[in-house]
């Protein structure tokens, strides 16, 4: 999380500033819809910002990026349709992606050797996802999704971690394409040479990977690492940024569909990007003082809690 | 410092990446400013939005189609024929911010046509063609 996030942060009080303090906007635009809310509309940007602030905290700390967090819940607790809380989770983990991107591929913890083949399949059909998903009634998007994220809280619990797995030979398609590397472990003070193998089941995973990220509007991260390290061999840090370097080619296409079928809503979308980055930026500074496991267990608390939530949403058990 | 091997970028990372990472760390650093600052422009209502944020209210609990049939917000390309309304003018931030990675890409494939890497930059191509597939709104909007 570098330059850009730092300066990223003189913004946010200038945004919960624009929204509290502004006058309300003018009325002459072509639309007129009956506006008979009880709350005012003010309150759902707001509290928008606070949510996807505090998401952003818990995220780093627990290890997961803060797109997966945002979409069931703010789905599930927030009175948007699914389409556009979809179009701003893309948002949100694409620019989340952007923002770590240039340090970590700096510093040699994203490789773009690795991620080009694979964020080349996942892109492609992360565009075939999206244009599912927008296809799709939200009752039946709703109910994979709970699947999904259910499927996540098994893959946190259970799934292990390998900080420097052995790699015995690279496969051909992966020393073709010069998919290696070196990076310094600054914990170990040590230069770690990686190599990695079974890239071609790496690219059919990604494959599948893209459709989902596509489809739900999420980071993938969550299985964007195990692949490259548990199955491909990449050192655990560099599996991470790695795989936060391809979210960010992954979102890109996935969110020009959004985009171009008008599910972006700016009300929506720039109040979690700006709440998720500042929160993010706080949770990387707490990493010191909050025990990481303790956070990452709520993490996951407060995910089966709203995977069950959408899973019973679209079932139409819990409207 | 100097004797920090972490300091020294060049043992990790491709002219290629670093190149790509400079690219990518100005254009998103642009796309942020762009979107928190069209964001406080719409808030404040100096410009008139297509659709007013309390109308949004009863707008945005329906499916995106209906949204856009009430809003008459185009599709594709479309919303930039209406980028003088505040809102929809938002969406130039975010159509920044989904369009940096290209010339990313575009420098890093010239820069390894130059090395004589074909297969590298075709890679960096097909991504880049994937990309403009997915913003050219033919295959995801644009009707």
């Amino acid at each position: 999380m570098g330059g850009v996030m730092k300066r990223l942060c003189f913004l946010g009080p200038v945004l919960i500033g624009a929204v509290l303090l502004g006058p309300e906007p003018a009325l002459a635009a072509d639309v007129t819809v009956p506006a008979s809310e009880p709350v005012p509309w003010w309150v759902w940007p707001l509290a928008l910002f606070v949510v996807c602030f505090l998401l952003g905290i818990v995220a780093v700390p627990a290890g997961v990026g803060g797109g997966v967090l945002f979409v069931p819940i703010v789905g599930g607790f927030f009175p948007f349709h699914l389409d556009f809380v979809r179009g701003a989770g893309l948002l949100v983990a694409l620019a989340s992606a952007l923002a770590a991107g240039p340090d970590l591929l700096r510093g040699g913890l994203a490789s773009l050797r690795l991620a080009l083949p694979l964020a080349l399949l996942a892109s492609a059909s992360s565009i075939v996802g999206a244009m599912i998903g927008l296809a799709l009634p939200a009752s039946t998007v709703n109910v994979l999704l709970g699947v999904t994220v259910l499927g996540i809280v098994v893959l946190m619990t259970l799934a292990k971690k390998s900080e420097f797995p052995e790699v015995p030979r690279p496969d051909r398609l992966s020393q073709a394409l010069q998919m290696h590397g070196v990076f310094h472990d600054a914990a170990q003070t040590r230069d770690v040479s990686w190599q990695v193998h079974r890239t071609p089941l790496g690219l059919v995973l990604f494959t599948g990977i893209g459709i989902l990220a596509g489809l739900f509007g999420v980071g993938a991260g969550w299985a964007n690492v195990p692949v490259l390290n548990l199955l491909m061999g990449a050192p655990l840090k560099v599996s991470a940024g790695t795989s936060s370097f391809i979210l960010s080619l992954v979102d890109s296409s996935a969110a020009w569909v959004y985009l171009n079928r008008g599910a972006v809503l700016a009300i929506i979308a720039v109040p979690s990007v700006v709440g998720m980055m500042l929160g993010a930026r706080i949770g990387a500074r707490l990493l010191k003082v909050l025990k990481a496991s303790v956070v990452r267990r709520w993490v996951i608390g407060l995910l089966l809690f709203a995977g069950l939530r959408a899973l019973l949403k679209g079932l139409g058990l819990w409207n | 410092m100097a004797d920090n091997p972490s300091n020294d970028v060049s043992r990790y990372a491709s002219p290629e990446q670093l190149r790509y990472a400079g690219i990518l760390g100005t254009g998103a650093l642009i796309g942020f400013v762009l979107l928190v600052g069209i964001f406080v422009v719409y808030m404040s209502g100096w410009v008139t939005p297509l659709v007013p944020p309390e109308q949004l209210v009863t707008l945005w609990k329906q499916p995106v189609h209906h949204y856009l049939a009430v809003s008459g917000q185009g599709t594709g390309w479309g919303w930039l024929a209406q980028i003088h309304r505040s809102d929809v003018a938002n969406l130039l931030g975010i159509a920044w911010l989904a369009t940096i990675s290209m010339p990313a890409l575009l420098t890093v494939m010239g820069m390894a046509l130059r090395r004589g890497d074909r297969r590298f930059a075709l890679l960096a191509l097909a991504e880049v063609a994937v990309l403009a597939l997915a913003a050219s709104g033919i295959l995801g909007g644009g009707h």
